[in-house]
């Protein structure tokens, strides 16, 4: 039986693809996963945690935030984890139109968070409202309520975006 | 599907005629039909007679309609979602808290009548004051989780009371995620609408927009050529797999079984990447269209769909080995979160949960719509009703929709994939019923004289296996929760709408 999972671990063998860079740095090709993990170790002095909070999302970026912590994409293999706690985390990850109900829960877990945080709005929703726009029952872009650092569009951005929007974000964005 | 209109008594003794027949409730819903003039709509199935439906007017604004929540438990949250977005009420029900209404809108604001335009928004609160169940005794105490859950999940609330690690009651409440999709329906043309529907549920996007399409297309006597059907169909396995795929893998995490997220994750990974080089997109959003479908497909794109299947049909074999043999998987999964058979017709489960619990119900065999009525799709049925089972029925529908994705190849049939005819000028309104990978999505829309979309009630089948979570967790401790709940994998953007 373990010989079983040991044979189909050495025949998957390792997926892990190079990540992309923050966008303005693209043409600094050469030692990427090195240099974010300097950059985010410059910057943070240790490891980048995300909280994320579905403040109305459709699911669909919360399936392409889990596929980034597959194997091609290897999220922890750059030292980016998604933690339990807003008191462990150092960046924020929004999604969804913000809906009234969620509203309070955001701005809570946002409370929660230690300085410097990050704020990210993740989706065409969290970002400029999307589909659904502002109503009764949506806020619309997440910037109507909180000052966001930085924004990734798409329906749903794909996981390469993501990361890269991620990458970007504490590259620039986070307050020194 | 026919809808009878009927009065009080006709109301209750067609719900007693379903339950007789054990049947089940799949819907419900209100409009604000006209000035002061409300229709309540109640759509049964039971396997003798498929589909049926009743219609009730309430003649002015004041008066109510029988309860359902007696017959059909299910029918509890989805009156008190007529409520909060009609203000028309059950009488004689037994619980009327509000549900999507969380009161963050304005005091007695029913944003489905037509007289509000969605847009009204009211100061936002720090908190209501939701009455959940008490359950006291000796060292009870309770648990609250959510809405802001622990990893990459959707929001909501769980309130369990517990002795010592042991569940005793689980009370759910959702509506976090509500972003008023029915009220925004109304924005939209017929043919326009299809992208709302396809953002209901993100998982489920390909089922939410065939279901969608199908009412329409049944409103306007759209005829839909087979080669539109068939790639539909090939989408709609397509979906079943990636999302099951996903959960076997997680289902293993939460059982402490990383290797099988790891290995499941990459399985996924690449399913999606070729929808993404076939369909332009990794989950198929917009690609299915009212008339058809917006991307044919070639064959060079067949072949490497046949030789991805037959990849993954090996992979997920090795992997069903792996998970069978594995005591300590199998000790974690093997009774846990029980849900029996009776419980589970009493509170009419459906899909893939209601499968597993040994109701031997599939939409693509009960109502199916071409291609489906030629496929002879085989049933995946366990009676165990634990995580165990729910894990087996996904192993099988895996196998099997490989299987239906190689013979909907071989037999794709010629024709333009997309035809739409003239949009009657008159009002007009049509069901759709998708077997997605949870179960059965329900549509039911309303169209004006100019196309416009009137109602559009788009129901998820997480409505009815929400309160079947409720069971599954008692008398089980804690720690197996996110296990019971992951191998339900409920859609709350579904349930919220």
């Amino acid at each position: 039986m373990m010989w079983e999972t040991v044979r189909q671990i050495r025949k998957t063998g390792i997926k892990s693809e190079n990540p992309p860079v923050a966008q303005e740095l693209s043409r600094l090709a050469d030692n990427q996963t090195r240099e974010i993990q300097d950059e985010i170790l410059k910057v943070l002095g240790r490891a980048l945690t995300i909280r994320l909070v579905d403040a109305g999302s459709c699911n669909g970026c919360e399936l392409e935030l889990q596929a980034l912590g597959n194997a091609y994409y290897n999220l922890e293999g750059l030292g980016i984890k998604f933690v339990a706690s807003p008191r462990h985390a150092d960046m924020l990850l929004l999604t969804g139109p913000i809906s009234r109900n969620m509203l309070a829960a955001m701005l809570i877990t946002h409370d929660a968070m230690p300085d410097p945080k990050l704020v990210v709005a993740v989706g065409d929703c969290a970002v400029k409202g999307g589909i659904f726009g502002e109503s009764y029952a949506t806020i619309g872009a997440a910037s109507n309520v909180i000052k966001v650092d930085f924004n990734i569009p798409g329906c749903p951005p794909e996981p390469l975006a993501i990361l890269q929007g991620i990458l970007s974000a504490v590259r620039y964005r986070l307050p020194r | 599907m026919i809808l009878e209109p009927v009065d009080e008594q006709g109301w209750l003794d067609s719900a007693l005629a379903v339950a007789e027949a054990h049947g089940r409730l799949v819907t419900l819903w209100g409009r604000n039909a006209g000035p002061d003039s409300y229709e309540v709509y109640a759509v049964y199935f039971d396997p003798a007679f498929g589909l049926s439906g009743v219609i009730f007017t309430l003649s002015h604004e004041g008066s109510t309609y029988p309860d359902l929540s007696e017959l059909f438990p299910s029918a509890g949250r989805m009156q008190r979602t007529i409520w909060d977005l009609l203000g028309i009420a059950a009488a004689g029900s037994s619980d009327n808290r509000r549900w999507l209404d969380h009161g963050n809108w304005e005091k007695n604001y029913h944003p489905l009548r037509k007289s509000n335009s969605g847009l009204e928004i009211s100061e936002l609160k720090e908190s209501d004051d939701y009455s959940f169940v008490e359950v006291s005794g000796d060292g009870v105490h309770e648990i609250a989780v959510g809405p802001v859950h622990a990893g990459i999940i959707e929001s909501g609330h769980f309130r369990f009371s517990v002795v010592g690690e042991k569940i005793l009651r689980l009370e759910e409440r959702l509506g976090y995620v509500h972003r008023g999709v029915d009220k925004a329906f109304e924005k939209y043309h017929g043919i326009d609408g299809v992208q709302l529907a396809g953002r209901i549920s993100g998982d489920s996007t390909v089922g939410y927009a065939w279901s969608y399409c199908m009412a329409v297309e049944a409103a306007w006597k759209c005829e839909v050529s087979k080669r539109a059907n068939s790639l539909r169909a090939l989408m709609l396995e397509r979906e079943r797999i990636a999302n099951h795929l996903g959960d076997l893998g997680a289902i293993g995490n939460d059982a402490g079984f990383a290797f099988g997220l790891t290995q499941f994750m990459l399985l996924k990974e690449q399913w999606l990447r070729l929808n993404k080089d076939l369909f332009g997109h990794r989950f198929m959003m917009d690609a299915v269209v009212v008339g058809g479908v917006a991307c044919d497909i070639d064959a060079l794109g067949i072949s490497r769909i046949r030789e991805q299947c037959e990849q993954i049909r090996k992979e997920v074999g090795t992997l069903r080995g792996i998970y069978d043999d594995h005591a300590g998987l199998q000790d974690r999964f093997l009774t846990t979160g029980h849900v029996s058979t009776d419980v589970a017709t009493r509170l009419g489960v459906t899909g893939l949960v209601g499968r597993a619990s040994g109701i031997a119900e599939d939409g693509r065999i009960n109502f199916p719509p071409y291609p489906y009525s030629d496929l002879q799709v085989n049933i995946s049925v366990a009676q165990t009703g634990d995580v165990a089972a729910r894990v087996s029925v996904r192993f099988d529908e895996i196998l099997e929709s490989l299987r239906l994705i190689s013979e909907l190849l071989s037999n794709l049939p010629e024709g333009a994939i997309h035809s739409l005819s003239k949009v009657p000028a008159e009002a007009t309104f049509g069901v759709g019923w998708v077997e997605g990978w949870r179960g059965g999505i329900f549509a039911g829309i309303h169209l004006d004289k100019a196309g416009m979309v009137d109602r559009a009630h788009m129901h998820d089948p997480s409505w009815q296996n929400w309160p079947a979570l409720e069971y599954a967790v008692i008398g089980d401790i804690v720690p197996d929760f996110p296990l019971i709940n992951k191998s339900f994998n409920l859609s709350y953007a579904g349930h919220d709408r």
